[in-house]
């Protein structure tokens, strides 16, 4: 019997526009174990982001139950939810969000930064473990403008990777990178999968959501369908199944 | 958060929008350089007003003749010719408060030596006017009562007035001047003492004894004024009454009669002329208070114009599990650092341009620790608050909603 992780009971989330009362979720009961790798499918408007935003502790829900590692979030305050965030949870953004004007490898020590454990030499090689992890060993001292779309989601990814989390929560990663570049972080978060790492990731597309192990397909603020993927692809093969000419630069 | 880590995060944020940054030093250093600048010129213009005046003798007490006029009529002649030299005596002989009194008998003319010629006022006065006035006699001698008694042809000039005559490196003492056309034997020179606080060449005259130009040059038969020394500045007051009422018995003026004589002070001439140098500074010190203000407003419209990109910054640094206090001390950290760095390169720049404006315009300055204080603090205020605020109220947001601010 595997931990569990993540265990939400009928969450919802209501925004209220105006007048208007917007009901993203509508219940959503989940549960994820540990070492799983999920990917989140659904149209547009279907709570997607927002159940993200939830797990990962950035937005709080308006009802219902949800279990962090066995920590029920409702009892948290805002120091303790930074906290968790800091320790335990890593996400990564569709739009990166890289601090502008800082290298690639004080982006990655960031979030140690506000872990008083963590002094800044050990700070500093994790930093750079992580970036060797995600292949830009020689791209530490670069800016965020210096870097392409792909190498900034890979920064973004070893900055999410830093703090040994739990789990990682990525919100449409491939959404602005082209079908290569995408195959390359799908080959990463499968690689850091194998090692263990328990990933979640939201995407509008059904064939990167084939990376994953497990499909959660949401409508309308609720889980319309769940399945485990049958015909699991992986992105190493992928990556040589395409077109020669395009294998000019990794 | 340790205070290292706290350090470092707000001195990377700072270097890597080194614009940001310097805008916001510069509205302060402008804040403060301004205020600074202006205090300094008000406070050394007023300084260097009193020291002057009281260089004249702060114990110093006139007597005027009252010619002022009264419901329209004029008190007529006896109004400038109230003051005779029998109230010097008087004075001399009652007044306990007092020590030193000359009489001063005033007479313009031209004074010629050669074919140089120059126009100035002829001082008719006693010995002990040079005291009282703070003159000293820099080569030669003062006339003596025998010489007063005889109505001697004698004088002492001026600096301004040798310079006019005689030009440099000439000994003037013993040469023959004409003063109105009688031939005048000079037999000393004053020290220089420079213009007066009101702006007046205190070196263009001539000393004579006050018989001499009395009936000589100005053929009257009354004085122009009487000049006193108090025993103190502080008895000066004391002095006035003691005065007023002798002068008041020796011009017999009965209880319902107004004087006929003003007298004053020198201490409270400088009262009056510092309570308007002190106008003066309040003036400096308002256009200096809308330098500050402008100042802030600067570094307000910066700190809020960076709002947007710092709190999608504060969004990430949430969201990667900075708290709401680490964010605040980082960004209160920041603006204390800007603002002590921009509140110190005021003050430098403040005092240079005083000095520079100073030097300029050939009045003194003098930063006063008040003004130093004062600027630093407003800004220092000013720029913290408006580093703080708006961190504040992004600080409160969820991290994501700070995330996807716009
Ligand atoms: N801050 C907000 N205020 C009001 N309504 C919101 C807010 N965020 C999301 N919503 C609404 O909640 C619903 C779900 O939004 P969400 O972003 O979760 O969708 P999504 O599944 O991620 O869509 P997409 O695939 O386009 O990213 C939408 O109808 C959206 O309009
Ligand atoms: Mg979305």
């Amino acid at each position: 019997m595997k931990n569990i992780i993540i265990e939400i009971k009928g969450l919802k989330k209501d925004y209220q526009v105006g007048e208007v009362m917007v009901h993203a979720l509508r219940g959503v009961d989940m549960k994820i174990d540990d070492g799983e790798f999920v990917a989140i499918m659904g149209v547009s408007g279907s709570g997607k982001s927002t159940m993200l935003n939830i797990l990962g502790c950035l937005d709080k829900p308006t009802g219902g139950e949800y279990d962090f590692d066995g920590v029920n979030i409702n009892t948290l305050d805002r120091d303790a939810l930074a906290r968790l965030r800091n320790n335990k949870l890593g996400f990564v953004f569709q739009a990166y969000n890289l601090l502008p004007r800082t290298t690639a490898l004080e982006n990655v020590e960031l979030p140690l930064f506000y872990n008083n454990k963590i002094r800044s030499k050990e700070r500093k090689e994790r930093a750079i473990a992580a970036l060797e992890s995600v292949g830009l060993a020689d791209r530490m001292k670069h800016m965020p403008n210096q870097l392409s779309g792909g190498q900034q989601q890979r920064v973004a990814i070893a900055r999410s990777l830093v703090n040994d989390p739990r789990i990682i929560l990525a919100d449409e990663p491939t959404g602005n990178l082209d079908t290569r570049t995408s195959f390359e972080i799908m080959e990463l978060f499968q690689s850091l999968n194998e090692k263990g790492r328990t990933i979640v990731y939201v995407t509008h597309e059904p064939d990167i959501a084939r990376f994953a192990t497990r499909n959660v397909i949401f409508r309308d603020g609720r889980i319309q369908k769940e399945s485990q993927v049958n015909e699991r692809l992986y992105a190493r093969d992928m990556l040589k199944s395409l077109p020669a000419e395009e294998f000019d630069e990794m | 958060m340790n205070y290292s880590n706290l350090f470092r995060i707000a001195i990377r944020a700072l270097l890597r929008n080194k614009l940001r940054a310097f805008l916001t030093m510069l509205g302060i250093i402008i804040g403060v350089a301004s205020v600074i600048a202006m205090l300094a010129l008000g406070e050394g213009s007023k300084m260097s007003i009193r020291e002057e005046m009281s260089s004249m003798g702060t114990n110093m007490v006139m007597v005027m003749p009252n010619s002022q006029r009264r419901g329209g009529v004029s008190l007529g002649s006896s109004g400038s010719m109230a003051l005779k030299y029998s109230d010097v005596t008087a004075l001399r002989n009652e007044a306990g408060s007092i020590t030193s009194v000359s009489p001063e008998v005033r007479a313009s003319g031209q004074v010629i030596y050669g074919n140089q010629n120059s126009q100035t006022t002829i001082y008719g006065i006693s010995e002990e006017y040079l005291t009282i006035k703070k003159l000293e006699v820099e080569t030669g001698r003062l006339f003596n009562s025998q010489e007063t008694k005889s109505m001697a042809k004698v004088c002492l000039l001026g600096q301004t007035v040798v310079e006019d005559l005689f030009g440099e490196n000439v000994d003037p003492i013993g040469l023959s001047v004409r003063i109105k056309n009688l031939p005048f034997q000079v037999i000393g020179v004053l020290k220089e003492k420079g213009e007066s606080g009101m702006g007046q060449d205190q070196d263009d005259m001539i000393l004579a004894p006050y018989t001499t130009v009395q009936r000589r040059l100005a053929a009257i038969d009354y004085i122009n004024g009487i000049y006193a020394s108090a025993v103190t500045e502080e008895k000066s007051a004391e002095a006035i009454a003691e005065i007023e009422e002798i002068l008041r018995r020796s011009h017999k003026l009965k209880e319902s009669d107004e004087n006929d004589f003003r007298i004053m002070s020198q201490s409270e001439l400088i009262e009056t002329v510092s309570s308007i140098t002190d106008i003066m500074t309040l003036l400096l010190g308002a256009i200096a208070g809308i330098s500050l203000l402008v100042g802030g407003i600067g570094i307000m419209n910066i700190m809020f114009v960076s709002v947007t990109e710092r709190t999608r910054e504060i969004g990430l640094r949430m969201s990667i599990g900075g708290r709401g206090k680490d964010i605040l001390w980082q960004f209160l950290v920041e603006s204390m650092l800007l603002s002590i760095l921009g509140g110190i390169l005021g003050i430098i720049s403040g005092y240079l341009i005083a000095r520079l404006a100073g030097s300029l315009m050939d009045s003194p300055v003098f930063v006063t620790t008040r003004s130093v204080v004062l600027a630093f603090v407003v800004c220092f205020a000013i720029g913290v608050f408006f580093g703080w605020y708006p961190a504040k109220k992004a600080a409160g947001l969820n991290p994501i909603d700070a995330l996807r601010y716009e």
